[in-house]
C-alpha cells in the first residue's frame, strides 16, 4: 500500500482504517465514539486517571531470538491523539470477542466473577487485563494491582475484578476459530515463539510502515511525525512556538481540559533515534521519546531499588504512553522522574538545530515552569551514570501521595550517597514536591558528607531539610506536612538501609 | 385461587444468578445514554458558570460565546419556558441562576453547539459583571450566622439533663467528618428529543425518572403526560442522580423544545464536580454519661450538617441521620439537636446512606472515646449498649427495635476474625515496632429499611407475556448496577416458574410505568420485586383459570411449574402445556396476558413534626472487623484484613448481595479516608477531576477479605421471598476501618492517648494525629 503523507492508517481490531487528515487534535476516544460510533470505550475523565477509555495499542517489535513480534501495552484513548496511530495496531472492547460470539477468556472471567456491576468501567478493566493476559504469564495478586491501578472502579470494590485477573488464565480459549483469534485467546507465555496470527498482524503491520513522515494540514493546525532527528530539529527550529508532542499524557491534558488548540505539533515519537536506550556499562543513554514503562525497565536494571517507586508512577496505561523525555521537559514540581534522576547524578542532552549541550538535569530547572531551554530548543537525551559498585552506592527514593496508586506525590525524596567504613561520601538528594521546580537539597547533602553513617547524622540531615526547602500548601498536603514527611523519609532510609529488623514502612 | 399458586414459587430462579447485563457490559455493547445513537441532527450542550461564589449577578456579555466556532444558541434563565427551578422539595434551585450566584459553578448560561467541545469553548467565553460577597464556607461559619435551610430540630426521648447530671462518667467533645463525591463512573448526562404537539422524549442517567419527568414538564409548562423519560442504565448513581438530573434533563429539553432537534447535556469530569452536591459532611458536639462499662446513661448530641446552597434532599438526609445516631445501640435519656446549615458550596444531597453514615459517624466516635476513657476494649463498649431483645429496645424516635441480630452476629464474627487474640497480639507487637503501628476495630451496623416519608414506600410494574411465551417486565426501579433488573427478572421467573432465559427486564419508563419513587433508600428490590410478583400472581390466577378451563379440571389442580403448566385430573390423566403453548393459547381465547403490579409497604407511618413513629419496616444489620496498618513516619495505611458478616435476609441473589457489600464497603473506605474534598479560601473546590480526588483503588481493597452472608436468617417480614435490602447499610461496615486506624494512632502513643483523627484519614490526617498523640502522652518525636 502507498503511503500518503496525509493520510492517518493504522489496524482498529485487525482491520486497516485511512482517517484523511484529522484534526490533529482528535483523540482516539473521541474518534472511536463520535466518528466510528465504537462506543464500548467511554468518557469518564477525560484526563488519563480513570482508565474506563482503556484500549490497547499493538507496536512492531523484535524479540530477543530477532522474530518479528507484536509488543501489546495498555494506553488511555482520551489523551492519545489519532494520527500518533500512524503505522500502529489498536484494540478496543469491541475486538476482543470471537466472529462467532465466544467471550475473550478475559471477559469470560470477569463475567464468572460477577465483577461488573454498572459496567462503565468495565470496557476499560477489560482492556487492561487484556493486556496483562498477553504480556504477563502468572501475575500474582500484587501485580495485578500494578496492571489496574489506572483503572477505577467505583461499584465493585475490586474484589471479583482481582480475582479474574487470576482466573482469565484458566480458560482453554475454546471459543477461537482463526489465527487472530486463537492469538488473541492465547495468554502469554514466557519465551514461546510467536503464533501465526501473531506473526500475520506483524507482517500487516510491516505493510502499513511508511517510508516518508506523515505530515499534513487539518483546517487551521499542521501535524508531523519527522522520522529523524535531523528532520525534528529543523521543523522544531522552524517552528519553535510549535506544541512539541511524546505521549500526549501532558499535551493531551492541554487539549481535554485547557481545550488549547496549537496551529502545529510535532511528534518525537517516529524519530527511531529519540526511542532507543543505549548502555555502554558506564551511562544509560535513554532517548527522550523512550516511553516510562521502558525507561524504568532500563533504570531497574541497575538501580532495582527504584523498581517498587516506579510502580506508584502513574499507570501502566500513562507509563505505556508517556515518555521519559516528555516528563523531564514538563519539568512539573510535583513530576517523580527528575528527583530520582538527579540524586542519580543524571544530564540531559539538550539539541536546537544542529547544535547540542549537555547540562546536569538539576540545572533544567530554573524557576516554577522556567527552564534553561533556549526557544527551539528540545531535549534529545537523558543521560543516566551507571554505579560502579552497588554494595557501597545506595539508592532510595520515596513517595507521599494521599493514596498509594496513581496520584501525584505531596512529597518525593530520592537520596543516593556512598558509604565507604561508615562515612557518607558522594551525597546527592532531590526533591519533588517541595519547591517551585525539582530540586536538590544542597544543606541535606553538605549535612550528609563527610559525616559519619549514625542515627545523629540523619537527624542533622533532617534538620536541614528546612534550609532547603520552604514549601507550599496546597489542595494535596500542607507545607508542614510536606516538610516533615520529607524529613521523615530521610529516616526512613536510615532504617532501611541499616536496620532490617525494624519495620520501616507499610508500602 | 391465588393462595394455591403463591406457594408455588420455585426458587429454581433465585441463587447467584449473573447480572443480566455482564455480557453486555464486558463488550462494551451495554449502552448508556451517551452511547444511545442520537436523532440526526443532534446538539450537544456545555453549561457557563459565573466566577463568583456569593453576590450579585449584574450582567453577563455573551457576546463572544455566541460568536464562537459551532455555536448554534445560547440559552439564560429568560429562555426558560416555565418553570425555572428544578427543586424537588422546595422551590430554590433554579436550573440556571438569573440574579444571584450561590456557589461558585452554578450554572448561568448553557450553549448549544454542534459538538461538545466546541460548546465547552464556548462557554468560557462569557464576560461577567457581578459584585461578589463574602460567602459562607463552613458549618461553623453558617452556625454563628444561623444560615439554616430548615429550622432547627430537636429530637430524642427520656430525660436526658437528669441523666446526665446523674451519671457517674461524663464526656465531652466534638468531631466531623467530610463529605463525599460520588463518582459515579459516567458523568450526569441527558438526551432529549422534541416530539410532535410539544411533547418531550428525554434519555437520562437518572436513579428517579419520574421526577426528571414532572420537572420536565413543569420546566416547559406542559401536562406530565406529555414528557416521557427512559433510563436503561446508569454507569453509577449512589445517591447522585436521585435528584440531580433533574436539572440536565430539563435544560436539555428546554432547549430540544426552542430548537425543535435533540439535544444531549453531558457534563465533563470537572463541570460534574463542580456543579453537583456532595454527600453532607456533618460536625457534632456530644455530652454522654455513661457507668463504668461504658454504658450509655444520658446524652446529649448536636448534629450539624453542611447543606450547601438549597434545601433539596437536605430534609430527608438530616432527618436520617438523627434516626441512626442511635446505630446498635441503646439511648434511654437523650436529646438530638439537629442544624441543616446552608452555605455557600453546591448543594449537597443524597449519598448511599442518605445521612445514615453521618448519623452513625457520631456514635462511634462515642463509643471508642468512653472506651479509652475506661480503659475497656472498644467492642466491650459496644455490646454493652446493644439494644436488648425485648427489653431496651425503644429507638430515640420511638420504634422498637424488634428483628435485631446483633446479641448473635457480633459475637459470631468475633469468633470468625479472631478478634481478641490478634487485638492482643496486635498490642504487644506494637510494644517492639517503632514506626509501623497496627490497630484493630470491630464495629456493627443497624440501618432502617425505608423512605423516611411514607408516601414514597410505593412501587409498580408492568409484566407483559407475548403470544410466543416470551416475558417483558417494566418496573419503576431503575438499574445502576445493583443488580435491581436482575433480582426482579429472577422473581419474575421464579414466580411464574418459568426459565430465567424468558424474562426480559427492559428500560425503566415513565410512559409504562407512572408515580414511581426514586431509586434509593435501598428499598429498590424491596419495592419493585414485590409490584412485579403482584403483577405475576393477577397473571398465574388468570392463567390457571384459563388452562382449568381448557383441562376441565379445578383451578387448585394446575400448577405453573419448570417452564410450563400442569395438571393432573382427579382420575390421573396428566395435563402439560410448555409456557409457550399456554401463552399462545391464552392470548388465542383472548387472555390478558398483560398486568399491572402495585405494592405498599405495610407498617410504617412517621410524624415528622414529633419525630416520632415506625419510619422502617425493618432493620438490616451487619458487623465488620478490620486491621490496619500505619507509618508514623509517612502517615500512609493499609488495610490488611477485613472480616465482614452481613445480614441480607433470605439472600435473592447471594454474588450481588456480596457486591453490593464489597462495594459499598469500599466505598465507604474512601468517604472516611482518602477521599478529601478540598476548598479554596474563595469557595472554589479545588478536588474536580480524580487527579486531585482520590477514590479507592484495587490495591486498596483489603488484601485478606472474609465476607459472609448471614445464614438461615430469612427477613421476618414479608418482603421479597423475606430477602432483606442490601445497597446502603454495608457501607457503614467500613467505620472498623477508621477504628482500625484510631487504634493504630493511639498505639503510635502507647495507647495513653485516645486518637485525635478525625474523618477523612489521610496520610497528612494521620500523622497530623501521630504527632498530636504523642505530644499529649509527653513523647518525642519518632
Amino acid at each position: 500500500m502507498a503511503s500518503n503523507s496525509a493520510c492517518v492508517r493504522f489496524l482498529l481490531n485487525g482491520d486497516v482504517v485511512e482517517v484523511a487528515a484529522p484534526d490533529p487534535h482528535l483523540t482516539l476516544l473521541e474518534w472511536l465514539r463520535e466518528e466510528r460510533r465504537l462506543t464500548g470505550s467511554k468518557e469518564g475523565c477525560a484526563e488519563g486517571d480513570c482508565g474506563a477509555c482503556t484500549v490497547v495499542l499493538g507496536e512492531r517489535s523484535r524479540d530477543a531470538g530477532g522474530r518479528d513480534r507484536v509488543a501489546l501495552a495498555p494506553i488511555n484513548a482520551c489523551l492519545r491523539l489519532l494520527p500518533t496511530l500512524d503505522g500502529k495496531a489498536v484494540f478496543t472492547v469491541e475486538g476482543l470477542r470471537s466472529v462467532g460470539g465466544a467471550l475473550h477468556p478475559t471477559q469470560q472471567a470477569l463475567v464468572d466473577r460477577h465483577a461488573s456491576q454498572c459496567g462503565f468501567c468495565t470496557p476499560g478493566f477489560v482492556m487492561a487485563l487484556f493486556a496483562l493476559f498477553k504480556t504477563s504469564p502468572t501475575p500474582s495478586r500484587d501485580e495485578a494491582c500494578v496492571a489496574l491501578a489506572g483503572n477505577l472502579c467505583r461499584c465493585t470494590g475490586y474484589r471479583p475484578i482481582l480475582d479474574a485477573a487470576q482466573t482469565m488464565y484458566q480458560y482453554d480459549g475454546a471459543g477461537a476459530r482463526s489465527e487472530h483469534e486463537r492469538w488473541l485467546f492465547t495468554p502469554a507465555t514466557a519465551d514461546a515463539p510467536p503464533l501465526p496470527g501473531e506473526s500475520e498482524l506483524a507482517a500487516r503491520l510491516a505493510a502499513l510502515a511508511r517510508d516518508d513522515a506523515l505530515a499534513y494540514e487539518s483546517a487551521d493546525a499542521a501535524f508531523i511525525a519527522p522520522r529523524s532527528v535531523a528532520e525534528l530539529a529543523s521543523a522544531v527550529l522552524a517552528t519553535p512556538e510549535a506544541w512539541i508532542l511524546g505521549g500526549g499524557t501532558d499535551v493531551g491534558l492541554w487539549i481535554t481540559k485547557a481545550l488549547q488548540r496549537s496551529r502545529r505539533i510535532i511528534s518525537t515519537g517516529e524519530v527511531a533515534a529519540l526511542r532507543e536506550v543505549s548502555d555502554d556499562g558506564a551511562t544509560l543513554c535513554i532517548g527522550a521519546a523512550v516511553p516510562l514503562e521502558e525507561a524504568f525497565r532500563a533504570l531497574n536494571r541497575h538501580y532495582p531499588e527504584l523498581a517498587s517507586v516506579w510502580t506508584r508512577f502513574a499507570s501502566v496505561p500513562i507509563r505505556s504512553s508517556g515518555t521519559l523525555g516528555g516528563n523531564v521537559a514538563n519539568g512539573s514540581p510535583i513530576g517523580d522522574s527528575m528527583p530520582a534522576l538527579i540524586a542519580l547524578g543524571a544530564a540531559v542532552v539538550l539539541r536546537r538545530g544542529e547544535h547540542t549541550r549537555t547540562l546536569p538535569l538539576e540545572a533544567l530547572y530554573l524557576d516554577y515552569r522556567k527552564q534553561a531551554r533556549e526557544p527551539g530548543e528540545w531535549i534529545e537525551a537523558i543521560v543516566v551514570p551507571i554505579r560502579a559498585d552497588a554494595s557501597t552506592r545506595r539508592v532510595a527514593a520515596y513517595k507521599n501521595a494521599r493514596r498509594n496508586e496513581q496520584d501525584i506525590s505531596a512529597v518525593f525524596l530520592a537520596i543516593a550517597l556512598d558509604l565507604h567504613a561508615g562515612r557518607i561520601d558522594g551525597a546527592r538528594v532531590a526533591c519533588g514536591g517541595m519547591a517551585g521546580v525539582p530540586k536538590r537539597a544542597t544543606h541535606v547533602e553538605r549535612a550528609l558528607n563527610g559525616a559519619d553513617w549514625n542515627e545523629a547524622t540523619i537527624r542533622s540531615a533532617m534538620r536541614a531539610m528546612a534550609d532547603d526547602f520552604t514549601p507550599l500548601d496546597d489542595l494535596r498536603a500542607s507545607a508542614e506536612h510536606r516538610l516533615r514527611v520529607a524529613r521523615n523519609l530521610l529516616l526512613r532510609f536510615w532504617h532501611e538501609q541499616d536496620d532490617r529488623n525494624v519495620e520501616a514502612r507499610v508500602f | 385461587m391465588t393462595t394455591a399458586l403463591a406457594s408455588q414459587h420455585a426458587t429454581a430462579g433465585l441463587g447467584s444468578l449473573n447480572h443480566e447485563s455482564a455480557h453486555l457490559h464486558v463488550t462494551g455493547a451495554a449502552l448508556y445514554t451517551d452511547d444511545v445513537a442520537a436523532p440526526r441532527g443532534a446538539l450537544s450542550a456545555a453549561l457557563g458558570h459565573a466566577p463568583i461564589t456569593h453576590g450579585a449577578l449584574h450582567a453577563v456579555d455573551l457576546a463572544a460565546v455566541r460568536a464562537a466556532p459551532g455555536v448554534v444558541a445560547v440559552l439564560t434563565a429568560a429562555d426558560v419556558p416555565a418553570v425555572n427551578n428544578f427543586g424537588s422539595v422546595r422551590l430554590d434551585d433554579p436550573l440556571l441562576a438569573a440574579e444571584r450566584i450561590d456557589y461558585h459553578g452554578q450554572p448561568v448560561f448553557m450553549v448549544v453547539a454542534q459538538s461538545h467541545t466546541a460548546a465547552r469553548r464556548a462557554a468560557r467565553l462569557a464576560r461577567w459583571r457581578c459584585a461578589a460577597q463574602p460567602p459562607i464556607l463552613s458549618i461553623d461559619a453558617a452556625l454563628a450566622a444561623k444560615s439554616y435551610v430548615l429550622d432547627p430540630l430537636v429530637a430524642g426521648q427520656g430525660d436526658p439533663d437528669r441523666a446526665l447530671a446523674q451519671a457517674p462518667h461524663r464526656l465531652r467533645g466534638s468531631t466531623r467528618h467530610g463529605g463525599q463525591d460520588h463518582f459515579y463512573l459516567e458523568g450526569q448526562v441527558a438526551l432529549a428529543t422534541p416530539l410532535e404537539d410539544g411533547q418531550a422524549f428525554v434519555q437520562c442517567s437518572t436513579q428517579h425518572p419520574t421526577e426528571v419527568q414532572h420537572i420536565v414538564a413543569r420546566a416547559l409548562g406542559i401536562p406530565d403526560a406529555c414528557v416521557r423519560v427512559e433510563c436503561r442504565r446508569m454507569g453509577g448513581g449512589f445517591g447522585g442522580k436521585e435528584s440531580q438530573p433533574a436539572q440536565f434533563a430539563a435544560l436539555a429539553a428546554i432547549a430540544a423544545a426552542k430548537l425543535g432537534v435533540a439535544v444531549k447535556l453531558r457534563l465533563d469530569r470537572d463541570d460534574d464536580m463542580i456543579i453537583t452536591g456532595k454527600r453532607h459532611p456533618f460536625q457534632f458536639d456530644y455530652d454522654v454519661g455513661y457507668d463504668g462499662h461504658g454504658r450509655i446513661v444520658g446524652a446529649d448530641l448536636m448534629l450539624a450538617s453542611d447543606c450547601g446552597y438549597s434545601t433539596d434532599l437536605s430534609a430527608a438526609v438530616n432527618a436520617r441521620a438523627v434516626c441512626h445516631v442511635d446505630n446498635a445501640y441503646f439511648l434511654e435519656h437523650v436529646r438530638i439537636r439537629n442544624f441543616a446549615c446552608r452555605t455557600h458550596k453546591a448543594s449537597n444531597t443524597a449519598f448511599r446512606g442518605f445521612g445514615g453514615p453521618q448519623g452513625i459517624y457520631l456514635i462511634e466516635h462515642i463509643m471508642d472515646e468512653i472506651a479509652h476513657a475506661l480503659g475497656l476494649d472498644p467492642l466491650d463498649v459496644r455490646r454493652a449498649n446493644f439494644y436488648g431483645v425485648g427489653e431496651r429496645d425503644v429507638t430515640p424516635y420511638g420504634q422498637r427495635v424488634e428483628d435485631n441480630l446483633l446479641p448473635a452476629l457480633v459475637p459470631e464474627l468475633e469468633r470468625r476474625s479472631d478478634y481478641r487474640a490478634r487485638r492482643a497480639a496486635l498490642r504487644a507487637q506494637n510494644a517492639t515496632s517503632p514506626i509501623v503501628k497496627r490497630g484493630i476495630a470491630l464495629t456493627p451496623v443497624k440501618f432502617g429499611i425505608s423512605f423516611n416519608a411514607t408516601h414514597l414506600n410505593q412501587a409498580g410494574a408492568l409484566v407483559n407475556i407475548y403470544a410466543d411465551g416470551s416475558i417483558l417486565v417494566n418496573h419503576g426501579g431503575t438499574e445502576m448496577g445493583q443488580g435491581l433488573f436482575t433480582k426482579v427478572q429472577q422473581v419474575v421467573a421464579a414466580e411464574l416458574g418459568v426459565r430465567v432465559s424468558r424474562v426480559r427486564v427492559c428500560a425503566t419508563d415513565t410512559s409504562k410505568v407512572p408515580n414511581t419513587s426514586a431509586t434509593a433508600a435501598s428499598s429498590g428490590s424491596d419495592l419493585n420485586g414485590m409490584a412485579a410478583r403482584d403483577a405475576c400472581l393477577q397473571l398465574k390466577a388468570r392463567l390457571a383459570g384459563f388452562a382449568a378451563a381448557q383441562w376441565a379440571v379445578p383451578t387448585e389442580r394446575v400448577h405453573l411449574v419448570a417452564d410450563g403448566i400442569e395438571a393432573v385430573t382427579h382420575d390421573g390423566v396428566r395435563h402439560r402445556w410448555s409456557f409457550a403453548e399456554l401463552a399462545h393459547a391464552a392470548w388465542f381465547h383472548r387472555i390478558s396476558l398483560s398486568a399491572q403490579g402495585f405494592y405498599r409497604t405495610p407498617k410504617i407511618h412517621w410524624n415528622a413534626q414529633t419525630f416520632k413513629g415506625h419510619p422502617f419496616y425493618y432493620f438490616a444489620y451487619g458487623a465488620a472487623c478490620a486491621q490496619v496498618a500505619i507509618d508514623t513516619l509517612t502517615g500512609e495505611m493499609k488495610v490488611e484484613r477485613v472480616d465482614i458478616l452481613h445480614d441480607v435476609g433470605s439472600s435473592l441473589n447471594p454474588a450481588l448481595d456480596r457486591g453490593q457489600i464489597e462495594g459499598a464497603f469500599v466505598q465507604g473506605m474512601g468517604w472516611l479516608t482518602s477521599e478529601a474534598l478540598v476548598w479554596l479560601d474563595d469557595g472554589r473546590l479545588a478536588t474536580h477531576a480524580p487527579s486531585t480526588y482520590k477514590i479507592p483503588t484495587a490495591a486498596d481493597a483489603p488484601s485478606v477479605w472474609n465476607v459472609a452472608l448471614v445464614e438461615n436468617s430469612p427477613n421476618r417480614e414479608d418482603t421479597i421471598f423475606h430477602s432483606k435490602a442490601v445497597g446502603e447499610p454495608p457501607l457503614m461496615l467500613a467505620f472498623s476501618v477508621l477504628h482500625a486506624i484510631r487504634d493504630a494512632v493511639s498505639a503510635a502513643a502507647d495507647y495513653r492517648v485516645v486518637a485525635p483523627l478525625a474523618a477523612p484519614a489521610t496520610p497528612e490526617a494521620i500523622l497530623t494525629a501521630v504527632i498530636a498523640a504523642r505530644e499529649q502522652a509527653g513523647f518525642g518525636a519518632p
